[in-house]
């Protein structure tokens, strides 16, 4: 089954991809500044930018003549609220051993 | 700011000085990590962290296996420490550090018993496919076993 957040990682198993969505997450960036910089032609940018915008994982504005991409907060939202209560629970369990003195050891 | 989506961070504030918050959290994990997760085919008979940087955290089987599961990245006593977090999107060991994410911990004194613990795990966008798998793996984000929530009755106010 391939569900959304499948489409999102499945996105970003392509290490090309993963360069891109990383450079963008450093900052909203043209697809000519991206082309510049890294060892693929500019449609292959387009193509990955494609892929990456149909897994929500950026989305793109018009600036002037040309477009910006920027990242889609709704991308990675299920990883993250996993995680989120993944670590808040850890914490909540590191809280009560660290204020109970001399209990921490098993 | 726009790295936040490819992150999680929380924080929580302890009562108690900041180098016991720090020795707790490193070298005392065994002792508050849950014992039923790791990531170990069999059952889990200790938990070691190497409190150095170039040190892992190791999970040992009872079968005798153990799985370093992370990498000390950072180990800069009371104030700060990174990990890596080489678990898979099948969750399982994820031997490739290019697909790890990484897990700091800082810790801000607030007063001599008082110390403030903000943890980020990011880089999340390094896991690859199959995310789906390792919830599914784990149940729902409610459905963690109850181990956790033992402790929290036991919180003071």
């Amino acid at each position: 089954m391939t569900t959304y957040q499948g489409q999102a990682l499945a996105a970003l198993a392509d290490s090309t991809r993963r360069e891109i969505f990383e450079r963008i997450a450093e900052r909203p960036r043209a697809v000519g500044e991206l082309a510049a910089t890294l060892p693929v032609s500019r449609p292959a940018v387009s193509q990955h930018l494609k892929v990456l915008k149909e897994a929500s994982l950026v989305r793109d504005l018009p600036a002037g003549n040309r477009r910006v991409y920027q990242l889609d907060p709704d991308g990675l939202d299920e990883l993250r609220t996993y995680l989120e209560g993944f670590w808040n629970r850890a914490l909540a369990s590191f809280q009560a051993a660290v204020e109970q003195p001399m209990k921490e050891d098993r | 700011m726009s790295l936040f989506v490819a992150s999680v961070c929380t924080s929580t504030v302890v009562q108690a000085p900041i180098d016991r918050a720090f020795q707790v959290f490193t070298e005392g994990m065994p002792g508050w990590w849950p014992s039923d997760h790791h990531i170990l085919e069999g059952d889990l008979a200790k938990m070691v962290f190497e409190p150095r940087v170039g040190g892992g955290i190791i999970d040992h089987g009872v079968d005798g296996s153990q799985c370093t599961w992370a990498r000390i990245l950072a180990y800069e006593p009371p104030h700060r420490l990174v990990f890596s977090w080489d678990i898979s999107t099948q969750w399982k060991y994820e031997p490739d550090p290019e697909k790890a994410s990484e897990v700091e911990v800082r810790f801000v004194a607030q007063g001599p018993d008082r110390t403030r613990v903000e943890l980020e795990h990011r880089e999340l966008q390094r896991h690859g496919e199959g995310w789906e798998n390792m919830r599914d793996a784990v149940g729902s984000p409610g459905g963690w076993p109850g181990v956790w929530d033992a402790y929290v009755p036991a919180l003071s106010a």
